[in-house]
Protein backbone atom coordinates (compact mmCIF):
# COMPACT_ATOMS: atom_id res chain seq x y z
CA UNK A 1 0.00 0.00 0.00
CA UNK A 2 1.15 3.48 -0.82
CA UNK A 3 1.26 5.73 2.18
CA UNK A 4 -0.37 8.99 1.25
CA UNK A 5 0.80 11.66 3.66
CA UNK A 6 -1.80 12.34 6.29
CA UNK A 7 -3.04 15.89 5.74
CA UNK A 8 -2.01 18.13 8.60
CA UNK A 9 -5.04 18.98 10.76
CA UNK A 10 -6.13 22.53 10.18
CA UNK A 11 -4.94 24.80 12.95
CA UNK A 12 -8.17 26.76 12.64
CA UNK A 13 -10.47 25.50 15.37
CA UNK A 14 -13.37 27.92 15.01
CA UNK A 15 -14.19 30.02 11.99
CA UNK A 16 -17.24 32.28 12.19
CA UNK A 17 -18.25 34.61 9.41
CA UNK A 18 -21.03 37.15 9.75
CA UNK A 19 -22.80 35.03 12.29
CA UNK A 20 -26.21 36.32 13.40
CA UNK A 21 -28.96 35.11 15.67
CA UNK A 22 -32.44 36.60 15.86
CA UNK A 23 -35.18 35.63 18.27
CA UNK A 24 -38.22 36.96 16.45
CA UNK A 25 -37.47 40.67 16.01
CA UNK A 26 -34.81 40.67 18.69
CA UNK A 27 -31.30 40.54 17.26
CA UNK A 28 -29.12 38.85 19.88
CA UNK A 29 -25.97 38.25 17.82
CA UNK A 30 -25.43 40.68 15.00
CA UNK A 31 -23.08 39.57 12.26
CA UNK A 32 -19.95 38.66 14.23
CA UNK A 33 -16.81 37.26 12.58
CA UNK A 34 -13.82 35.72 14.32
CA UNK A 35 -11.37 32.90 14.04
CA UNK A 36 -9.82 30.87 16.84
CA UNK A 37 -6.64 28.94 16.23
CA UNK A 38 -5.34 25.81 17.83
CA UNK A 39 -3.88 26.29 21.29
CA UNK A 40 -5.50 29.67 21.90
CA UNK A 41 -7.13 30.56 25.21
CA UNK A 42 -9.90 32.92 24.22
CA UNK A 43 -12.19 34.78 26.62
CA UNK A 44 -15.54 36.18 25.57
CA UNK A 45 -16.48 39.15 27.73
CA UNK A 46 -19.56 41.29 27.78
CA UNK A 47 -22.36 42.61 30.02
CA UNK A 48 -25.43 40.49 30.81
CA UNK A 49 -27.38 39.80 27.66
CA UNK A 50 -24.48 40.62 25.36
CA UNK A 51 -24.99 37.37 23.46
CA UNK A 52 -22.15 35.29 24.89
CA UNK A 53 -24.11 32.18 25.77
CA UNK A 54 -26.00 32.41 22.49
CA UNK A 55 -22.70 32.51 20.60
CA UNK A 56 -21.47 29.44 22.46
CA UNK A 57 -24.76 27.65 21.78
CA UNK A 58 -24.30 28.27 18.08
CA UNK A 59 -20.73 26.95 18.25
CA UNK A 60 -21.91 23.75 19.88
CA UNK A 61 -24.67 23.38 17.31
CA UNK A 62 -27.51 23.63 19.81
CA UNK A 63 -29.12 26.61 18.18
CA UNK A 64 -29.10 27.31 14.46
CA UNK A 65 -27.76 30.69 13.38
CA UNK A 66 -30.15 32.97 11.52
CA UNK A 67 -27.45 33.76 8.97
CA UNK A 68 -23.71 33.46 8.50
CA UNK A 69 -21.18 30.71 8.14
CA UNK A 70 -19.66 28.65 10.93
CA UNK A 71 -17.16 25.82 11.03
CA UNK A 72 -15.80 24.17 14.17
CA UNK A 73 -12.87 21.74 13.88
CA UNK A 74 -13.28 22.06 10.14
CA UNK A 75 -16.86 20.76 10.22
CA UNK A 76 -19.79 22.87 9.02
CA UNK A 77 -22.18 23.71 11.89
CA UNK A 78 -24.99 22.87 12.47
CA UNK A 79 -24.94 20.29 9.63
CA UNK A 80 -22.24 18.14 11.24
CA UNK A 81 -22.67 19.31 14.81
CA UNK A 82 -23.07 15.82 16.22
CA UNK A 83 -19.76 14.61 14.81
CA UNK A 84 -18.09 17.80 16.01
CA UNK A 85 -19.48 17.43 19.54
CA UNK A 86 -17.79 14.06 19.77
CA UNK A 87 -14.50 15.98 19.66
CA UNK A 88 -15.19 18.89 22.03
CA UNK A 89 -16.03 19.33 25.70
CA UNK A 90 -18.65 21.68 27.11
CA UNK A 91 -19.02 23.04 30.65
CA UNK A 92 -22.46 24.69 30.87
CA UNK A 93 -23.30 27.95 32.67
CA UNK A 94 -25.40 26.00 35.21
CA UNK A 95 -24.24 22.52 36.24
CA UNK A 96 -26.40 19.72 34.86
CA UNK A 97 -24.83 16.79 36.66
CA UNK A 98 -27.09 13.84 37.32
CA UNK A 99 -28.18 13.96 41.00
CA UNK A 100 -29.33 10.33 40.84
CA UNK A 101 -25.76 9.18 40.40
CA UNK A 102 -22.45 9.17 42.21
CA UNK A 103 -19.41 11.01 40.92
CA UNK A 104 -18.05 7.97 39.11
CA UNK A 105 -21.44 7.03 37.69
CA UNK A 106 -21.85 10.53 36.29
CA UNK A 107 -18.60 10.15 34.38
CA UNK A 108 -19.38 6.60 33.30
CA UNK A 109 -22.80 7.48 31.93
CA UNK A 110 -21.40 10.51 30.16
CA UNK A 111 -18.62 8.45 28.59
CA UNK A 112 -21.30 6.24 27.06
CA UNK A 113 -22.87 9.22 25.33
CA UNK A 114 -19.61 9.51 23.41
CA UNK A 115 -19.66 5.85 22.46
CA UNK A 116 -16.42 5.22 24.36
CA UNK A 117 -15.40 1.69 25.25
CA UNK A 118 -15.96 0.61 28.81
CA UNK A 119 -12.30 -0.08 29.62
CA UNK A 120 -11.29 3.23 28.09
CA UNK A 121 -13.88 5.10 30.16
CA UNK A 122 -12.76 3.46 33.39
CA UNK A 123 -9.15 4.36 32.69
CA UNK A 124 -10.12 7.91 31.82
CA UNK A 125 -12.22 8.23 34.99
CA UNK A 126 -9.24 7.39 37.16
CA UNK A 127 -7.10 9.97 35.37
CA UNK A 128 -9.76 12.66 35.55
CA UNK A 129 -10.61 12.15 39.21
CA UNK A 130 -6.93 12.61 39.92
CA UNK A 131 -6.76 15.71 37.75
CA UNK A 132 -9.65 17.46 39.52
CA UNK A 133 -8.73 16.00 42.94
CA UNK A 134 -12.01 14.18 43.53
CA UNK A 135 -10.63 10.68 44.13
CA UNK A 136 -11.95 10.67 47.69
CA UNK A 137 -15.40 11.60 46.49
CA UNK A 138 -15.55 8.93 43.79
CA UNK A 139 -18.56 7.21 45.33
CA UNK A 140 -20.21 10.26 46.83
CA UNK A 141 -23.59 11.44 45.63
CA UNK A 142 -23.80 14.72 43.77
CA UNK A 143 -25.80 16.47 46.50
CA UNK A 144 -22.97 15.77 48.96
CA UNK A 145 -20.58 17.85 46.87
CA UNK A 146 -19.80 21.52 47.41
CA UNK A 147 -20.28 24.00 44.60
CA UNK A 148 -16.59 23.92 43.80
CA UNK A 149 -16.51 20.13 43.64
CA UNK A 150 -19.51 20.08 41.31
CA UNK A 151 -17.81 22.57 39.04
CA UNK A 152 -14.64 20.47 38.98
CA UNK A 153 -16.69 17.39 38.21
CA UNK A 154 -18.38 19.26 35.35
CA UNK A 155 -14.94 20.08 33.98
CA UNK A 156 -13.81 16.47 34.36
CA UNK A 157 -16.97 15.31 32.61
CA UNK A 158 -16.29 17.64 29.69
CA UNK A 159 -12.83 16.08 29.32
CA UNK A 160 -14.00 12.47 29.24
CA UNK A 161 -13.56 12.22 25.45
CA UNK A 162 -10.11 13.91 25.32
CA UNK A 163 -11.54 16.92 23.50
CA UNK A 164 -9.65 19.13 21.06
CA UNK A 165 -11.63 22.17 22.15
CA UNK A 166 -13.04 23.01 25.57
CA UNK A 167 -15.91 25.47 25.89
CA UNK A 168 -16.77 26.87 29.33
CA UNK A 169 -19.64 29.23 30.10
CA UNK A 170 -18.77 31.25 33.22
CA UNK A 171 -16.76 28.46 34.84
CA UNK A 172 -16.03 30.24 38.11
CA UNK A 173 -19.20 32.21 38.77
CA UNK A 174 -20.46 31.78 42.31
CA UNK A 175 -17.31 30.11 43.63
CA UNK A 176 -15.04 31.23 46.44
CA UNK A 177 -11.58 32.68 45.68
CA UNK A 178 -9.73 29.49 46.59
CA UNK A 179 -11.75 27.37 44.21
CA UNK A 180 -11.47 29.98 41.47
CA UNK A 181 -7.69 29.90 41.73
CA UNK A 182 -7.85 26.12 41.71
CA UNK A 183 -9.94 26.10 38.54
CA UNK A 184 -7.61 28.59 36.86
CA UNK A 185 -4.78 26.24 37.68
CA UNK A 186 -6.58 23.35 36.01
CA UNK A 187 -7.39 25.38 32.92
CA UNK A 188 -3.82 26.64 32.60
CA UNK A 189 -2.53 23.10 32.78
CA UNK A 190 -4.97 22.03 30.06
CA UNK A 191 -3.80 24.84 27.84
CA UNK A 192 -0.18 23.88 28.38
CA UNK A 193 -1.08 20.41 27.16
CA UNK A 194 -2.24 21.99 23.91
CA UNK A 195 -5.99 22.23 24.43
CA UNK A 196 -7.82 25.11 22.77
CA UNK A 197 -10.10 26.83 25.29
CA UNK A 198 -12.96 29.29 24.94
CA UNK A 199 -14.59 30.70 28.04
CA UNK A 200 -17.00 33.44 28.94
CA UNK A 201 -16.61 35.33 32.16
CA UNK A 202 -17.68 38.41 34.09
CA UNK A 203 -14.45 38.46 36.08
CA UNK A 204 -11.85 40.76 34.60
CA UNK A 205 -9.08 39.32 36.72
CA UNK A 206 -9.92 35.88 35.40
CA UNK A 207 -9.79 37.05 31.80
CA UNK A 208 -6.60 39.05 32.36
CA UNK A 209 -4.82 36.12 33.96
CA UNK A 210 -5.98 33.29 31.75
CA UNK A 211 -6.79 34.55 28.30
CA UNK A 212 -4.27 35.28 25.63
CA UNK A 213 -7.06 36.85 23.69
CA UNK A 214 -10.25 38.66 24.53
CA UNK A 215 -13.36 39.10 22.45
CA UNK A 216 -15.40 41.89 23.97
CA UNK A 217 -19.07 41.73 23.05
CA UNK A 218 -22.03 44.00 23.63
CA UNK A 219 -25.51 44.04 22.09
CA UNK A 220 -24.51 41.20 19.81
CA UNK A 221 -21.51 43.03 18.34
CA UNK A 222 -17.81 42.45 18.79
CA UNK A 223 -16.39 45.68 20.22
CA UNK A 224 -12.80 44.50 20.37
CA UNK A 225 -10.73 41.40 19.68
CA UNK A 226 -7.24 41.77 21.19
CA UNK A 227 -4.87 40.50 23.82
CA UNK A 228 -5.63 41.88 27.29
CA UNK A 229 -2.37 43.86 27.21
CA UNK A 230 -3.26 45.45 23.88
CA UNK A 231 -6.69 46.37 25.15
CA UNK A 232 -5.29 48.10 28.20
CA UNK A 233 -2.56 49.79 26.14
CA UNK A 234 -4.70 50.91 23.20
CA UNK A 235 -8.21 51.42 24.46
CA UNK A 236 -7.77 53.42 27.66
CA UNK A 237 -5.68 56.16 29.24
CA UNK A 238 -2.68 54.77 31.15
CA UNK A 239 -3.75 55.83 34.65
CA UNK A 240 -6.89 55.99 36.72
CA UNK A 241 -7.65 57.97 39.84
CA UNK A 242 -10.71 56.99 41.85
CA UNK A 243 -11.85 59.50 44.42
CA UNK A 244 -14.72 58.81 46.79
CA UNK A 245 -16.30 60.29 49.90
CA UNK A 246 -19.05 62.71 50.83
CA UNK A 247 -17.07 65.84 50.04
CA UNK A 248 -16.28 64.79 46.47
CA UNK A 249 -18.46 67.54 45.01
CA UNK A 250 -16.81 70.30 47.01
CA UNK A 251 -13.33 69.03 46.14
CA UNK A 252 -14.27 68.83 42.49
CA UNK A 253 -15.49 72.47 42.48
CA UNK A 254 -12.29 73.60 44.18
CA UNK A 255 -10.07 71.84 41.63
CA UNK A 256 -11.23 72.45 38.07
CA UNK A 257 -9.65 70.07 35.54
CA UNK A 258 -6.77 71.16 33.38
CA UNK A 259 -5.24 69.27 30.49
CA UNK A 260 -6.36 66.06 28.77
CA UNK A 261 -8.10 64.36 31.65
CA UNK A 262 -11.39 62.54 31.34
CA UNK A 263 -13.76 62.38 34.27
CA UNK A 264 -16.75 60.17 35.03
CA UNK A 265 -18.88 60.51 38.11
CA UNK A 266 -20.91 57.63 39.53
CA UNK A 267 -22.74 58.59 42.71
CA UNK A 268 -20.13 59.76 45.18
CA UNK A 269 -17.20 58.37 43.25
CA UNK A 270 -15.23 60.21 40.58
CA UNK A 271 -13.09 58.38 38.05
CA UNK A 272 -10.30 60.32 36.35
CA UNK A 273 -8.47 58.92 33.37
CA UNK A 274 -5.26 60.36 31.93
CA UNK A 275 -1.58 59.89 31.20
CA UNK A 276 -0.38 61.61 34.36
CA UNK A 277 -2.68 62.47 37.23
CA UNK A 278 -0.09 63.18 39.92
CA UNK A 279 -0.97 66.87 40.04
CA UNK A 280 -4.54 65.94 40.72
CA UNK A 281 -3.51 63.47 43.42
CA UNK A 282 -1.57 66.28 45.18
CA UNK A 283 -4.72 68.40 45.52
CA UNK A 284 -6.25 65.62 47.61
CA UNK A 285 -3.85 66.25 50.49
CA UNK A 286 -6.00 68.86 52.15
CA UNK A 287 -9.15 66.70 52.05
CA UNK A 288 -9.04 64.16 54.86
CA UNK A 289 -12.69 63.16 54.27
CA UNK A 290 -11.84 61.78 50.83
CA UNK A 291 -10.36 58.43 49.99
CA UNK A 292 -8.67 57.69 46.73
CA UNK A 293 -6.91 55.08 44.66
CA UNK A 294 -4.36 56.03 42.03
CA UNK A 295 -3.36 53.11 39.83
CA UNK A 296 -2.52 51.96 36.30
CA UNK A 297 -5.61 51.30 34.17
CA UNK A 298 -6.74 47.68 33.95
CA UNK A 299 -9.10 45.53 31.91
CA UNK A 300 -12.09 46.46 34.02
CA UNK A 301 -11.57 50.12 33.14
CA UNK A 302 -11.48 49.19 29.45
CA UNK A 303 -14.62 47.11 29.87
CA UNK A 304 -16.53 49.93 31.55
CA UNK A 305 -15.31 52.48 29.03
CA UNK A 306 -16.33 50.38 26.05
CA UNK A 307 -19.64 49.04 27.30
CA UNK A 308 -20.76 52.04 29.35
CA UNK A 309 -21.76 52.28 32.97
CA UNK A 310 -25.52 51.95 32.76
CA UNK A 311 -27.04 48.84 34.31
CA UNK A 312 -28.15 45.91 32.15
CA UNK A 313 -31.01 43.69 32.94
CA UNK A 314 -30.81 40.36 31.18
CA UNK B 1 -28.00 1.72 12.05
CA UNK B 2 -25.63 0.00 14.47
CA UNK B 3 -24.28 3.41 15.42
CA UNK B 4 -27.76 4.78 15.92
CA UNK B 5 -28.64 1.91 18.18
CA UNK B 6 -25.48 2.42 20.19
CA UNK B 7 -26.40 6.05 20.82
CA UNK B 8 -29.98 5.16 21.78
CA UNK B 9 -28.66 2.54 24.15
CA UNK B 10 -26.45 5.14 25.84
CA UNK B 11 -29.62 7.05 26.75
CA UNK B 12 -31.36 3.82 27.69
CA UNK B 13 -28.43 2.87 29.91
CA UNK B 14 -28.66 6.15 31.83
CA UNK B 15 -32.34 5.59 32.61
CA UNK B 16 -31.86 1.93 33.40
CA UNK B 17 -29.12 2.79 35.88
CA UNK B 18 -31.30 5.42 37.57
CA UNK B 19 -34.16 2.92 37.76
CA UNK B 20 -31.95 0.21 39.20
CA UNK B 21 -30.85 2.55 41.97
CA UNK B 22 -34.42 2.91 43.20
CA UNK B 23 -35.65 -0.52 42.21
CA UNK B 24 -37.55 -1.23 45.42
CA UNK B 25 -39.88 1.75 45.25
CA UNK B 26 -40.10 1.45 41.49
CA UNK B 27 -41.29 -2.14 41.67
CA UNK B 28 -43.60 -1.56 44.60
CA UNK B 29 -45.29 1.38 42.90
CA UNK B 30 -45.48 -0.22 39.50
CA UNK B 31 -46.48 -3.70 40.54
CA UNK B 32 -48.43 -3.65 43.80
CA UNK B 33 -51.24 -1.47 42.53
CA UNK B 34 -52.08 -3.49 39.41
CA UNK B 35 -51.96 -6.70 41.43
CA UNK B 36 -54.27 -5.28 44.11
CA UNK B 37 -56.67 -4.27 41.36
CA UNK B 38 -56.42 -7.62 39.67
CA UNK B 39 -57.17 -9.72 42.72
CA UNK B 40 -59.60 -7.42 44.52
CA UNK B 41 -61.69 -6.64 41.48
CA UNK B 42 -61.09 -10.00 39.84
CA UNK B 43 -62.30 -12.10 42.74
CA UNK B 44 -64.55 -9.53 44.41
CA UNK B 45 -66.36 -8.19 41.38
CA UNK B 46 -65.92 -11.50 39.58
CA UNK B 47 -68.13 -13.09 42.21
CA UNK B 48 -71.08 -11.07 40.96
CA UNK B 49 -70.14 -10.87 37.31
CA UNK B 50 -69.45 -14.53 36.71
CA UNK B 51 -68.19 -15.16 33.20
CA UNK B 52 -67.43 -12.61 30.49
CA UNK B 53 -67.09 -13.70 26.87
CA UNK B 54 -66.85 -17.30 27.99
CA UNK B 55 -64.01 -16.87 30.52
CA UNK B 56 -63.97 -16.13 34.24
CA UNK B 57 -63.96 -12.44 35.08
CA UNK B 58 -60.53 -12.60 36.70
CA UNK B 59 -59.05 -14.22 33.59
CA UNK B 60 -60.77 -11.52 31.56
CA UNK B 61 -59.39 -8.85 33.86
CA UNK B 62 -55.85 -10.25 33.79
CA UNK B 63 -55.46 -9.22 30.15
CA UNK B 64 -56.93 -5.81 30.93
CA UNK B 65 -54.57 -5.20 33.83
CA UNK B 66 -51.52 -6.28 31.82
CA UNK B 67 -52.47 -3.87 29.04
CA UNK B 68 -53.25 -1.12 31.52
CA UNK B 69 -50.01 -1.37 33.42
CA UNK B 70 -47.95 -1.52 30.25
CA UNK B 71 -49.66 1.71 29.25
CA UNK B 72 -49.28 3.32 32.67
CA UNK B 73 -45.61 2.47 32.97
CA UNK B 74 -44.77 4.18 29.69
CA UNK B 75 -47.16 7.07 30.22
CA UNK B 76 -45.75 7.92 33.64
CA UNK B 77 -42.20 7.67 32.35
CA UNK B 78 -42.97 9.75 29.27
CA UNK B 79 -44.80 12.49 31.15
CA UNK B 80 -43.37 13.02 34.61
CA UNK B 81 -39.95 11.46 34.45
CA UNK B 82 -39.09 12.61 30.94
CA UNK B 83 -40.24 16.12 31.82
CA UNK B 84 -38.05 16.04 34.91
CA UNK B 85 -35.04 15.01 32.86
CA UNK B 86 -35.72 17.60 30.20
CA UNK B 87 -36.77 20.66 32.19
CA UNK B 88 -35.72 20.16 35.81
CA UNK B 89 -32.51 18.13 35.91
CA UNK B 90 -31.40 19.29 32.43
CA UNK B 91 -30.17 15.78 31.74
CA UNK B 92 -31.06 16.25 28.08
CA UNK B 93 -29.01 19.42 27.95
CA UNK B 94 -26.01 17.38 29.03
CA UNK B 95 -26.76 14.82 26.35
CA UNK B 96 -27.06 17.57 23.75
CA UNK B 97 -23.55 18.73 24.61
CA UNK B 98 -22.38 15.20 23.79
CA UNK B 99 -22.70 13.66 20.33
CA UNK B 100 -26.40 12.85 20.70
CA UNK B 101 -29.12 14.46 18.63
CA UNK B 102 -32.69 15.17 19.73
CA UNK B 103 -33.72 12.14 17.67
CA UNK B 104 -31.23 9.95 19.54
CA UNK B 105 -32.51 11.19 22.89
CA UNK B 106 -36.18 10.59 22.01
CA UNK B 107 -35.44 7.13 20.63
CA UNK B 108 -33.37 6.20 23.67
CA UNK B 109 -36.12 7.41 25.98
CA UNK B 110 -38.72 5.42 24.02
CA UNK B 111 -36.59 2.32 24.14
CA UNK B 112 -36.48 2.71 27.89
CA UNK B 113 -40.26 3.28 28.14
CA UNK B 114 -40.83 0.11 26.13
CA UNK B 115 -38.51 -1.71 28.52
CA UNK B 116 -40.50 -0.49 31.49
CA UNK B 117 -43.74 -1.65 29.92
CA UNK B 118 -42.13 -4.98 29.22
CA UNK B 119 -40.90 -5.33 32.79
CA UNK B 120 -44.24 -4.45 34.25
CA UNK B 121 -46.19 -6.76 31.92
CA UNK B 122 -43.78 -9.65 32.53
CA UNK B 123 -44.07 -9.42 36.28
CA UNK B 124 -47.87 -9.35 36.27
CA UNK B 125 -47.91 -12.18 33.79
CA UNK B 126 -45.62 -14.17 36.04
CA UNK B 127 -47.85 -13.70 39.06
CA UNK B 128 -50.99 -14.39 37.04
CA UNK B 129 -49.50 -17.61 35.66
CA UNK B 130 -48.66 -18.65 39.19
CA UNK B 131 -52.35 -18.34 40.02
CA UNK B 132 -53.28 -20.34 36.93
CA UNK B 133 -54.82 -17.37 35.18
CA UNK B 134 -53.06 -17.90 31.86
CA UNK B 135 -53.88 -20.66 29.40
CA UNK B 136 -50.86 -21.81 27.39
CA UNK B 137 -47.44 -20.81 26.03
CA UNK B 138 -48.99 -18.47 23.46
CA UNK B 139 -49.19 -16.05 26.31
CA UNK B 140 -45.51 -15.25 25.67
CA UNK B 141 -46.63 -13.24 22.64
CA UNK B 142 -47.94 -10.77 25.17
CA UNK B 143 -44.40 -9.57 25.78
CA UNK B 144 -43.67 -8.00 22.37
CA UNK B 145 -47.13 -6.48 22.43
CA UNK B 146 -46.42 -4.94 25.84
CA UNK B 147 -43.24 -3.47 24.38
CA UNK B 148 -45.20 -2.04 21.46
CA UNK B 149 -47.64 -0.62 23.97
CA UNK B 150 -44.66 1.06 25.66
CA UNK B 151 -43.49 2.65 22.41
CA UNK B 152 -47.02 3.72 21.57
CA UNK B 153 -48.05 5.31 24.87
CA UNK B 154 -44.53 6.52 25.55
CA UNK B 155 -44.42 8.46 22.30
CA UNK B 156 -47.88 9.87 22.91
CA UNK B 157 -46.78 11.00 26.38
CA UNK B 158 -43.67 12.62 24.91
CA UNK B 159 -45.83 14.68 22.57
CA UNK B 160 -47.59 16.05 25.68
CA UNK B 161 -44.28 16.63 27.42
CA UNK B 162 -43.03 18.61 24.44
CA UNK B 163 -45.79 21.15 25.12
CA UNK B 164 -45.60 21.09 28.93
CA UNK B 165 -44.47 24.14 30.88
CA UNK B 166 -45.08 22.47 34.27
CA UNK B 167 -46.27 19.19 35.72
CA UNK B 168 -49.81 20.58 36.06
CA UNK B 169 -50.25 20.40 32.31
CA UNK B 170 -50.31 16.60 32.42
CA UNK B 171 -53.61 16.61 34.33
CA UNK B 172 -55.35 17.48 31.05
CA UNK B 173 -53.90 14.49 29.27
CA UNK B 174 -54.56 12.13 32.16
CA UNK B 175 -58.17 13.22 32.72
CA UNK B 176 -59.20 13.85 29.14
CA UNK B 177 -57.07 11.24 27.40
CA UNK B 178 -55.87 8.41 29.58
CA UNK B 179 -58.83 7.89 31.90
CA UNK B 180 -61.50 7.76 29.16
CA UNK B 181 -59.25 5.45 27.17
CA UNK B 182 -59.02 3.06 30.12
CA UNK B 183 -62.80 3.04 30.54
CA UNK B 184 -63.57 2.69 26.84
CA UNK B 185 -60.65 0.48 25.88
CA UNK B 186 -62.03 -2.73 27.35
CA UNK B 187 -59.77 -2.99 30.37
CA UNK B 188 -62.48 -3.65 32.97
CA UNK B 189 -65.44 -4.61 30.77
CA UNK B 190 -65.95 -5.41 27.09
CA UNK B 191 -66.71 -2.31 25.01
CA UNK B 192 -69.66 -4.24 23.54
CA UNK B 193 -71.54 -3.16 26.63
CA UNK B 194 -71.34 0.46 25.49
CA UNK B 195 -73.77 2.30 23.18
CA UNK B 196 -73.02 1.78 19.48
CA UNK B 197 -71.44 5.12 18.67
CA UNK B 198 -69.07 5.05 21.63
CA UNK B 199 -68.14 1.47 20.78
CA UNK B 200 -67.07 2.56 17.32
CA UNK B 201 -65.10 5.37 18.93
CA UNK B 202 -63.11 2.95 21.06
CA UNK B 203 -61.87 1.21 17.90
CA UNK B 204 -59.79 4.34 17.26
CA UNK B 205 -58.02 4.05 20.61
CA UNK B 206 -54.69 2.24 20.64
CA UNK B 207 -55.39 0.76 24.08
CA UNK B 208 -58.46 -1.02 22.73
CA UNK B 209 -56.33 -2.84 20.17
CA UNK B 210 -53.64 -3.70 22.67
CA UNK B 211 -56.29 -5.25 24.91
CA UNK B 212 -57.89 -7.04 21.96
CA UNK B 213 -54.56 -8.70 21.18
CA UNK B 214 -53.55 -9.52 24.72
CA UNK B 215 -56.85 -10.97 25.88
CA UNK B 216 -57.03 -13.95 23.49
CA UNK B 217 -53.35 -14.66 24.10
CA UNK B 218 -53.90 -14.84 27.84
CA UNK B 219 -56.99 -17.01 27.58
CA UNK B 220 -55.58 -19.46 25.00
CA UNK B 221 -57.39 -18.23 21.92
CA UNK B 222 -54.43 -17.42 19.73
CA UNK B 223 -55.26 -16.58 16.10
CA UNK B 224 -53.25 -15.00 13.29
CA UNK B 225 -56.08 -12.58 12.61
CA UNK B 226 -55.07 -10.82 15.82
CA UNK B 227 -52.28 -9.21 13.80
CA UNK B 228 -54.75 -6.76 12.28
CA UNK B 229 -54.90 -5.11 15.69
CA UNK B 230 -51.28 -4.05 15.26
CA UNK B 231 -52.20 -1.39 12.72
CA UNK B 232 -53.66 1.26 15.02
CA UNK B 233 -50.99 1.10 17.76
CA UNK B 234 -48.23 1.07 15.14
CA UNK B 235 -49.72 4.09 13.40
CA UNK B 236 -49.98 5.97 16.68
CA UNK B 237 -46.38 5.06 17.52
CA UNK B 238 -45.01 6.21 14.20
CA UNK B 239 -46.88 9.47 14.06
CA UNK B 240 -46.35 10.43 17.72
CA UNK B 241 -42.64 9.60 17.56
CA UNK B 242 -42.04 11.74 14.50
CA UNK B 243 -44.19 14.51 15.91
CA UNK B 244 -42.44 14.42 19.29
CA UNK B 245 -39.01 14.64 17.66
CA UNK B 246 -40.14 17.58 15.56
CA UNK B 247 -41.63 19.30 18.58
CA UNK B 248 -38.56 18.82 20.79
CA UNK B 249 -36.31 20.11 18.02
CA UNK B 250 -38.40 23.26 17.86
CA UNK B 251 -38.48 23.60 21.60
CA UNK B 252 -34.91 22.77 22.56
CA UNK B 253 -32.84 23.91 19.58
CA UNK B 254 -33.79 27.57 19.72
N1 LIG C 1 -34.49 31.25 23.70
C1 LIG C 1 -34.51 32.58 23.70
N2 LIG C 1 -35.60 33.25 23.27
C2 LIG C 1 -35.62 34.60 23.26
N3 LIG C 1 -34.61 35.37 23.67
C3 LIG C 1 -33.50 34.78 24.11
C4 LIG C 1 -33.39 33.35 24.15
N4 LIG C 1 -32.18 33.04 24.65
C5 LIG C 1 -31.56 34.21 24.89
N5 LIG C 1 -32.35 35.25 24.58
C6 LIG C 1 -32.00 36.68 24.71
O1 LIG C 1 -30.80 36.89 24.04
C7 LIG C 1 -30.01 37.85 24.71
C8 LIG C 1 -28.61 37.33 24.88
O2 LIG C 1 -28.63 36.26 25.76
P1 LIG C 1 -27.33 35.45 26.18
O3 LIG C 1 -27.78 34.38 27.11
O4 LIG C 1 -26.59 35.06 24.96
O5 LIG C 1 -26.51 36.54 26.97
P2 LIG C 1 -25.17 36.38 27.78
O6 LIG C 1 -24.19 37.30 27.15
O7 LIG C 1 -24.79 34.97 27.91
O8 LIG C 1 -25.61 36.98 29.18
P3 LIG C 1 -25.20 36.53 30.68
O9 LIG C 1 -23.93 37.24 30.96
O10 LIG C 1 -26.31 37.08 31.51
O11 LIG C 1 -25.08 35.05 30.73
C9 LIG C 1 -30.73 38.18 26.00
O12 LIG C 1 -31.36 39.42 25.83
C10 LIG C 1 -31.72 37.07 26.15
O13 LIG C 1 -32.89 37.55 26.78
MG1 LIG D 1 -24.62 33.59 29.52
Amino acid sequence: MINTPVPKPSPIIVHAENLSKHYGKLCVVDGISFQINQGEFCGILGPNGAGKTTTLKMLVGNTPSTSGKLTVLGLPIPQQAREMRGRIGVVPQADNLDPDFTVVENLRVYGRYFGLKRTEVEKRITELLGFVALEEKADACINQLSGGMKRRLSIARALINRPELLILDEPSTGLDPQIRQNIWQLLRQLQREGLTIILTTHYMDEAERLCGRIILMDHGHILADRTPEELVRERIEPHVLEVFGTSVKAWKMANPLTGPIRCEQVGETCFYYGADLTSLVKTLDGWPGLRYDYRPANLEDVFLKMTGRELRDG
Amino acid sequence: MANHLLRWLAVWFRNALAWRKSIKTALLGGLAEPLFNLFALGYGLGHFVGEVDGITYIAFLTAGIISLSSMNAATFEGLYLAYTRMAVLKTWEGMMAAPLSIGDIVMGELLWMASKSLISASLILLVASGFGLTADWHVLWVLPIAALSGFCFGSMALVMTSYAQSYDFFVYYITLGVTPMILLGGVFFPPDALPGIIRQGSACLPLYHIVEMIRPLVSGRFAWTLLTHLIVPLAFTLISTMFAIWRFKRRLLR
